[in-house]
């Protein structure tokens, strides 16, 4: 499957960098270390310690985390013992009403849609992982993990919500709610979960050697 | 670099999976081929990357004026209405004395996407011109674009929990304005722009001129 005769000066197992093409050899990476690319610096390879283990671990708790951030009320107002509270879809749903349909879907797809997909999706790919079959199967769910990683902003979201509550405290005392908390933790969860993650423990099998 | 020029995977004649990394070698007829190991589609460079990329950012250029001229939101309550542009927001931070927070908004809505699309044009333009100059500066520009573009959305999110919160309170009536709509639309394009530029047209022009002997004086 590899071309190590395409060249006479290609490496034994060459990888190139997805930002310059450059043709070099994976350094073989102590635990913790990160290979990058020696012309353009592009990250090329991690060698994170327990890989599946950490990246699971972390998913699950993002995925309460999540849960918890959707269920309960994201921030509020008090004011003359008056106290109302906003849940992220409560807030989608008068935007949506408010006949700002397409702003409404860009903050449901980015806030809560793709998020989602992609916790579930990196669940779908590190299960069957962690208990040892890695399938063929497997291969188009990680190509979507990708796909959706640019798109999911919670960490954005949550300054959002900083500004707009410095915009109201002059009129009422600002509440920050249990949900405005859970997706803080969620946003440290979620960037070690990344972080934790070896995406070559994917392909150290042929996967679709068999599907040609 | 060890001996001699520095070979790419295009010089050698091979695909590398954008999803695994896996190399393959190009079909001779120039055909269309799947990643062996993932299945992903392989090309050797993003097709039509630079039409695309200007394609996306003279849009977002086009809708970046509405989105700074039109108002951003309008609060009605019993003392009038008013209309806020993105500017007038950043201006009232400023006035109320949460000045870091009107330079986060400041920087975030006007200048990450005006900078972002100003990188843009200068990353396309320079690539089509094969230019060979500050190819590792280009490169750390792009990545800079992937990196802060995802920040611009802030004012929509800002929109969306003022507009709620306001609402269920019941002291005024806020809107979101017609700009809302301009703005998500340039930080969406200027996103996808960034996305189907592809960085290793920076480094083409070298490679070729490299393995071109008439050509490699100049570099």
């Amino acid at each position: 499957m590899l071309a190590p005769d395409a060249h006479p000066s290609l490496p034994a197992e060459p990888i190139a960098c997805h930002e310059c093409d450059l043709l070099q050899t994976e350094p073989r990476l102590a635990p913790g270390e990160t290979a990058r690319c020696v012309r353009c610096g592009a990250f090329l390879a991690r060698n994170p310690p327990d890989s599946v283990d950490r990246t699971l671990a972390l998913s699950c708790a993002a995925a309460i985390l999540y849960l918890i951030a959707n269920v309960y009320p994201l921030v509020g107002l008090e004011m003359q013992g008056r106290r109302v509270e906003v849940s992220l879809a409560g807030a989608l749903r008068v935007l949506w009403r408010d006949g700002m349909e397409p702003v409404a879907a860009l903050v449901g797809v980015t806030t809560l849609l793709f998020p989602v997909l992609e916790l579930a999706m990196i669940l779908v790919v590190l299960v069957p992982l962690r208990l040892g079959r890695i399938s063929p199967r497997l291969a188009p769910f990680f190509r979507l993990v990708r796909a959706m990683q640019p798109w999911g902003m919670t960490e954005v979201f949550l300054l959002g919500m900083l500004v707009s509550l410095v915009k109201l405290s002059h009129l009422a005392e600002v509440i920050l709610g249990t949900a405005f908390w859970a997706m803080a933790a969620l946003i440290v969860v979620l960037t070690l979960a990344g972080r934790a993650f070896d995406s070559r423990l994917l392909w150290r099998a042929p996967l679709a050697g068999d599907a040609a | 670099m060890s001996g001699g020029h520095p070979l790419t995977a295009r010089q050698a004649g091979l695909l590398n999976c954008h999803v695994c990394g896996q190399l393959s070698r190009a079909p001779a007829d120039g055909g269309f081929l799947r990643c062996p190991r993932c299945r992903a589609p392989l090309h050797m460079r993003k097709p039509a990357s630079l039409a695309t990329t200007w394609a996306l950012v003279i849009a977002a250029a086009i809708l970046y004026i509405p989105a700074n001229l039109l108002p951003m939101m309008t609060t009605a309550s019993l003392l009038g209405s008013q209309e806020d542009t993105i500017m007038s927001g950043v201006i009232f931070l400023w006035r109320s004395g949460s000045w870091p927070l009107a330079a986060v908004v400041f920087f975030a809505s006007v200048m990450v996407p005006l900078l972002k699309i100003f990188a843009l044009v200068y990353l396309a333009a320079s690539a089509q011109r094969r230019s060979r100059r500050r190819r590792l500066q280009r490169t750390r520009l792009y990545r800079m674009v992937e990196f802060v573009g995802r920040w611009s959305m802030l004012d929509i999110y800002v929109i969306t929990i003022l507009v709620a919160l306001v609402k269920f309170q019941g002291l005024a009536i806020i809107q979101a304005g017609p700009a809302a709509v301009a703005f998500g639309a340039v930080v969406v394009l200027t996103m996808f722009a960034a996305m189907s530029f592809d960085p290793r047209l920076i480094w083409d022009p070298a490679a070729d001129a490299a393995t071109d002997p008439q050509d490699s004086d100049h570099a």
